[in-house]
C-alpha cells in the first residue's frame, strides 16, 4: 500500500514523524483529506485538529495553533505554530485559556485586540476538542477509524 | 604576620567560595547543553519553513514587493536590539556585547534607538545615556518561543510604521564550548531572500525541476507569503536568544571554573603559609623549652 511520509514541526520542536495513510487538516478553505498521490499543495491551516490514520489504522490526534502544510510528492509537513498530542493537553490550562478568551471578547476591545483574543479562543477550544475526543475514544473499544465521527 | 587562626579561616571560607562557583559550574554547563538541544530542535522548523520561502520566491521575480517586512524603507532611525544577561559573573559576556553595540552606535550614519534584552544591558546603555526604546527583562534562562513574541512585536511594529528604516541585533554567536563571537546582524528588512534567491537560481539550473512550480496554492500565494513572512522573522529572533542562552552560559561556566582553579591555588598557597607558620611557632616554642632548660641545668650544676 502506498503511504505518505508525515512530518509535524513546530519551531520548538519535531511533534511527529512517521508514515500515514491519510491526513485530516483544517485548512483555511475547509476541511482537507490528504491520502497518497495527492497533487502539490501549499496552504495555510487554521487553529484546530489534526487526525493522523496510521497504516495500521490506528488514528493519532493533534490540536494545532494554525500553520503551513505542504504537500508535495508523497510527503506532508506541517509547519505548525504550536502543536500537541492529544496526551499532551492540559485540559485544565486550556479550560482557563478559553474562559480568558470568552471574557476579553465580552469586553469592549479594540480590533487587534479582539483578533488576538479570538484566535486564542480558537486555540484553547480546539485543544478542548481534541482532547475530549481522545478521552470518548480511549473508553471505546475498538476504535475504528472515522467511524461515527461527525465532520465538521 | 598572621596569626594561625585568621590563616586557617580565610582558607575555609575560601574553600566555601569554591565549592559555591563549582555549583555554579555545573548549572552553567546543564544549562547550556539544553540551550544547545532547543537550538538544534528549531533547526527542522527552520530548514522546512526557508524551502517554503524558496518556492514562494520562485512564483515571483521582484521578492521585495512581496511583502513590507522584506522591504528597505527610509526610516527615522534605526532599531537596534541589544541582548544581554540578567545576571553577571560570567566574565566578559555582556561586556563585549555592551562595547559592540556602543561602536555600532558611534558609527551609525543614523540616530540609533534601543532595544535591551536582558538587565545588564538596559543598565549600562542608560548610564552611557542612549536612548532606549523598549526595555525586556523577562526573559527566562531558557526562551520558549512565546517568551520572544513582545521583542518581534515590537521591532515589526516600529519597523512597519516606518519609524525604524533598518533593525540590527547585537548578540553573541555560540561557536563552541570556549568560543562565542559577539557579533552585529541586521534583523529587518529580512535578509532570508536574498539568501534563498541565489539558491533558487541554483535549484532551477541545476536540477531543472518544473514540478517545483506545480503548486496548488490555498487561498493564494501572497496569502501564504503573508502569513509566513512574519514567522520567520520570529524564528530568526528565538534562534538568536537561544544562541545567546548558549553563550551567556558557557561563557558563566568557562567563568566559574577559572574562578575554582583560582580558588584550589589559592588554597595551596594559603595551606603552605600555614604550615610554615606552624612550623615556626612549633620551632619558637622548643627553642624556648631548650633554652629554659638549659639554664636550669646551668643553674643546678652551680649549686
Amino acid at each position: 500500500m502506498r503511504v505518505l511520509q508525515c512530518e509535524i514541526v513546530t519551531a520548538e520542536r519535531r511533534v511527529y514523524a512517521g508514515e500515514v495513510r491519510e491526513v485530516i487538516a483544517p485548512t483555511t478553505t475547509g476541511q482537507v483529506t490528504i491520502l497518497p498521490r495527492h497533487v502539490p499543495l501549499l496552504c495555510s491551516l487554521l487553529p484546530g485538529e489534526v487526525r493522523l490514520v496510521r497504516p495500521d489504522g490506528d488514528e493519532i490526534l493533534l490540536a494545532i495553533g494554525g500553520g503551513f502544510m505542504e504537500v508535495r510528492g508523497d510527503r506532508v509537513v506541517i509547519l505548525a505554530d504550536t502543536a500537541e498530542r492529544a496526551d499532551e493537553i492540559d485540559v485544565e490550562r486550556a479550560r482557563k485559556a478559553r474562559e480568558r478568551a470568552e471574557e476579553l471578547l465580552r469586553q469592549k476591545i479594540s480590533d487587534v485586540e479582539f483578533a488576538r483574543a479570538e484566535a486564542a479562543l480558537r486555540r484553547a477550544m480546539a485543544r478542548l476538542r481534541v482532547a475530549e475526543r481522545a478521552k470518548v475514544r480511549r473508553r471505546r473499544p475498538t476504535p475504528t477509524s472515522g467511524g461515527g465521527m461527525p465532520e465538521e | 604576620m598572621a596569626t594561625l587562626r585568621e590563616i586557617r579561616r580565610r582558607i575555609r571560607s575560601v574553600r566555601n567560595i569554591a565549592k559555591v562557583t563549582r555549583a555554579m559550574e555545573m548549572v552553567a554547563a546543564a544549562k547550556m547543553r539544553r540551550a544547545q538541544s532547543r537550538t538544534l530542535a528549531t533547526r527542522p522548523y527552520a530548514e522546512k519553513a526557508w524551502q517554503v520561502l524558496v518556492h514562494l520566491a520562485l512564483q515571483r521575480t521582484a521578492t521585495e514587493a512581496m511583502h513590507p517586512l522584506l522591504a528597505s524603507h527610509p526610516g527615522e532611525c534605526i532599531g537596534l536590539v541589544v541582548v544581554t544577561s540578567n545576571k553577571g559573573l560570567c566574565g566578559g559576556y555582556n561586556h563585549n556585547i555592551i562595547n559592540l553595540a556602543c561602536e555600532f552606535i558611534e558609527h551609525a550614519p543614523m540616530p540609533v534607538e534601543l532595544i535591551t534584552v536582558g538587565r545588564v544591558g538596559r543598565r549600562a546603555m542608560m548610564r552611557a545615556g542612549y536612548h532606549i526604546r523598549a526595555v525586556f527583562e523577562d526573559i527566562p534562562d531558557l526562551p520558549g518561543l512565546m517568551d520572544i513574541t513582545g521583542i518581534t512585536r515590537e521591532i515589526t511594529e516600529d519597523f512597519l510604521s516606518g519609524h525604524f528604516g533598518e533593525v540590527y541585533v547585537v548578540y553573541t554567536r555560540f561557536v563552541n564550548t570556549m568560543v562565542q563571537i559577539p557579533e552585529v546582524a541586521r534583523l529587518l528588512p529580512l535578509r532570508a531572500l536574498e539568501r534563498s534567491r541565489s539558491a533558487v537560481e541554483a535549484i532551477q539550473r541545476a536540477a531543472e525541476t518544473p514540478t517545483l512550480l506545480e503548486y496548488v496554492y490555498e487561498p493564494s500565494p501572497e496569502a501564504i507569503l503573508n502569513a509566513l513572512v512574519p514567522r520567520f522573522l520570529e524564528m530568526q529572533v528565538y534562534q538568536i536568544m537561544l544562541e545567546a542562552s548558549a553563550s551567556e552560559h558557557s561563557a558563566r561556566m568557562v567563568a566559574m571554573r577559572n574562578a575554582t582553579d583560582s580558588a584550589g591555588e589559592l588554597i595551596d598557597a594559603l595551606t603552605l603559609t600555614y604550615n610554615r607558620a606552624r612550623q615556626e611557632a612549633i620551632t619558637k616554642e622548643m627553642v624556648d623549652i631548650a633554652g629554659g632548660a638549659e639554664a636550669l641545668a646551668k643553674m643546678r650544676g652551680r649549686r
